[in-house]
């Protein structure tokens, strides 16, 4: 019983690291139909935003809410890979929507420019930017209809990024001046410590957990109940799934589509960033963090069945729990006495990478039994 | 996809291959040793990049596994070096062997003693690990981006396995080639590299022959309708999943040759070969050589990588900015990659753009429909 609790436990843990991070790409890859190979770079940007977070509330003024940062990062992290997200879509995926072979190469791109502007630019003047970016995409939409519809509003908008500009410096410098370990550029990872209240164990039936896979359960319990909600019964939700149904049919319904696809890609992002304050939890981070998860994460969606929430939390958890079971061995101890071949296959399988050969060759068997996945999308067209 | 518009005629393609071929025999005295070498190189990356052109640019198949075929091809080649030029060390196997206390020989080694089987081992394993894997995937019609993320599922697969495998081929320091013995000369030695040169060089055209003689004809024409309309090559009675499966194989074969030569000159085979990026990047010389033209495939790789060996050593870190806003701009802006670009109508667009009249050639009207038919 208990050993079930623990292999139990612990694959949900692996699971709930891969659905969080999956989520987004479920939704992006999905919906859309775009494939985000920088999906793993926006996780990594999550990451270090918690990092940043950490650092800035060690600063004298906001040492009394140090143990409150984790939470507010997971917020952070979600605007700041949002808004790097909806700047992608606005400058790139655009111009390729309907052709995702293109989209994987040219996001592959922005994943290069990423990973090497965190290794050359200073974190400080990375906040900076971010923070003008974000007050430049805001700022002109809370604009009262009076500008927004005169005809100067073009230099409205030139001078809100104008002043996002200057901000963005003056808070760079700021933070540059102030956290000195923000002020240098490196490409050696940086460690997350977590507060006080979240080291230790918790005993739970008998078994102790680590607080920090409790804290990136509940994380994933909370954005995949959110992001549910929100599609489900928002109303943006109900658009969204206007366009993944029938894009031009919306459109004609007068759903702007093109709001539907930066509101879509932007919470896909941002949950990229949640993941990236999960992950930043697990271990240290550096700039090629994000590149350990994206493969995983792909064939979660493609397990679960493209277009379906549903499929992914199964998947996930369903990979998590048969890497715990391969890659600790936990076969042999449920059953000691197996017969020699048997168990020396499985003592050969029971390491972490051959336990991810081992689940991968599982996956790509599997899909030869159902190759849509686990709850494919039901249609009659001849490419289904 | 455009054919060309120019017309050489034989003078000019006759000259063009006497200049190319002496230059290649002019080469090793021209170019110092390390230069030599790094050129030799990546014209064996081409290799592996035509392959990826037969199946992305041709049939349409994106796949990001090629680094698979390419170090299996790589380790072919190491296995039989490391294992002829052994007899010295205890027990007669591979120095390698000693570190991890393993005494006998894993099984799969033992063929790699004749150089025959070697010879057609460093084809044929890739091509048929690549066969069986496109058909399994293509048994069940799964294609586009599912195929894309099923072929990095499977490099990975491969990658974790040869990484983590020491006592069976040395796990993640890979197999080293340089200080190996070929026809009693060390295969890291100047003269031998002159040779495999030479040799790739020679292999290179080969290949380049090869693959217009595929893509000539029936077969390339099924080639080009499965990238275009594949349920419409169905309907026509022509089964995909054989002509898939053959290209996809084909291009194993290829990035196995290329691998082993590449191998040979880079005195190294490791897991490294089998990374993500290493698979995409060769993606990336089809594209933007221009996927769909051979020439693009060969030239893409060859300038892309010499270019990213002039910036690495000038400025170390610009090298992943300017990779990966050439991924972009190429995507974006130029699909049909350089080469694609010239023989389209992008050159007499762009002087157009500049204020440069077009020459009209039949009726204006005629001449404006299909310019715009040409932006599309």
């Amino acid at each position: 019983m208990e050993l079930l609790l623990d292999s139990l436990f612990n694959g949900v843990a692996i699971g709930s690291v891969l659905l969080v991070a999956a989520l987004g790409l479920a939704i992006v890859f999905g919906l859309m139909g775009v494939i985000n190979l920088a999906h793993g770079e926006l996780m990594m940007l999550g990451a270090y935003t918690t990092y940043v977070t950490q650092l800035i509330f060690k600063l004298p003024i906001l040492k009394p809410y140090y143990n409150s940062y984790i939470i507010l990062s997971i917020f952070f992290a979600f605007v700041v890979s949002g808004v790097v997200g909806i700047l992608l879509e606005k400058t790139i995926i655009r111009r390729l929507y309907g052709s995702p072979l293109e989209t994987l190469l040219a996001t592959w791109g922005v994943s290069l420019i990423l990973q090497q502007f965190v290794r050359s630019v200073p974190l400080a003047y990375g906040t900076g930017l971010v923070i003008s970016l974000i007050i430049g995409l805001f700022l002109p939409t809370t604009f009262p209809s009076k500008i927004k519809e005169s005809i100067n509003f073009k230099y409205f908008k030139f001078s809100s990024w104008i002043f996002a500009a200057l901000t963005g410096v003056l808070t760079g410098s700021v933070i540059s001046s102030s956290v000195s370990k923000l002020s240098r550029a490196s490409a050696r990872n940086v460690d997350v410590t977590a507060p006080s209240w979240m080291r230790g164990q918790v005993e739970i039936l008998g078994t102790a957990f680590p607080k920090t896979r409790l804290m990136i359960i509940i994380i994933t319990l909370i954005s995949v109940i959110a992001i549910t909600l929100f599609l489900n019964q928002s109303a943006w939700g109900m658009r969204i799934r206007a366009v993944t149904q029938n894009r031009q049919m919306s459109d004609c319904l007068g759903i702007s589509t093109e709001k539907v696809d930066i509101i879509t890609f932007g919470i896909g992002s941002g949950l990229a960033g949640v993941a990236g304050v999960a992950v930043s939890l697990l271990g240290s981070v550096g700039p090629n963090v994000g590149g350990n998860y994206i493969v995983g994460c792909f064939m979660v969606v493609v397990l679960g069945g493209v277009g379906n929430l549903l499929g992914t939390v199964f998947a996930s958890f369903g990979i998590g729990i048969m890497t715990d079971l391969i890659g600790a061995g936990r076969l042999l101890s449920i059953w000691p006495d197996m017969p020699l071949p048997l168990s020396n296959t499985i003592n050969f399988f029971a390491t972490t990478s051959m336990a991810r050969v081992m689940i991968f060759a599982l996956i790509v068997i599997f899909l030869q039994f159902k190759p849509t996945g686990l709850f494919p999308q039901k249609g009659r067209m001849v490419e289904n | 996809m455009s054919l060309s518009k120019i017309k050489f005629n034989k003078k000019i393609v006759l000259s063009f291959w006497i200049i190319l071929i002496a230059l290649i025999i002019a080469a090793p005295s021209l170019l110092p040793v390390f230069r030599l070498n790094l050129l030799g190189r990546y014209l064996s990356l081409s290799i592996v990049a035509l392959g990826v052109d037969l199946i992305w640019g041709y049939t349409g198949l994106l796949s990001l596994g090629q680094g698979i075929f390419f170090a299996l091809g790589g380790y072919c080649a190491a296995m039989y070096l490391q294992i002829t030029s052994s007899s010295e060390f205890p027990n007669n196997i591979p120095e390698f062997f000693a570190l991890y206390g393993v005494e006998k020989l894993p099984f799969f080694w033992e063929p790699f003693r004749s150089p025959v089987f070697t010879f057609f081992a460093i084809w044929i394993i890739p091509a048929l690990v690549s066969g069986l894997i496109g058909f399994l995937v293509f048994r069940n019609r799964i294609k586009g981006v599912y195929f894309s993320i099923l072929t990095q599922a499977s490099l990975l697969v491969f990658f974790n396995f040869f990484n983590g495998q020491q006592k069976l081929i040395n796990g993640t320091n890979g197999l080293k080639t340089d200080v190996t013995e070929l026809f009693g000369q060390m295969v890291g030695s100047e003269s031998m590299q002159r040779l495999f040169f030479w040799l790739t060089a020679i292999l290179v055209i080969g290949a380049w022959f090869f693959a217009k003689w595929v893509v000539k004809g029936r077969f390339g024409n099924i080639l080009i309708g499965i990238r275009d309309d594949e349920p419409r090559v169905r309907f026509t009675g022509y089964n995909p999943v054989i002509f898939k499966t053959i290209i996809f194989s084909i291009a194993g074969g290829l990035a196995g040759i290329s691998g082993a030569l590449y191998t040979v000159q880079s005195g190294i085979v490791s897991p490294q070969f089998m990374t993500v990026p290493f698979s995409i990047e060769m993606v990336i010389w089809v594209a933007v050589g221009g996927r769909g033209t051979l020439l693009g495939a060969i030239l893409g790789a060859v300038l892309i990588n010499y270019a990213k060996s002039l910036v690495s050593e000038a400025l170390p870190a610009s090298w992943m900015f300017i990779q990966g806003g050439l991924f972009i701009l190429v995507v974006t802006s130029l699909p049909e990659g350089v080469l694609g670009w010239i023989q389209g109508d992008g050159p007499r667009n762009a002087l157009q753009k500049f204020g440069f009249k077009r020459k009209i050639e039949t009726y204006p009207s005629l001449e404006i429909n299909n310019k715009e038919g040409n932006n599309e």
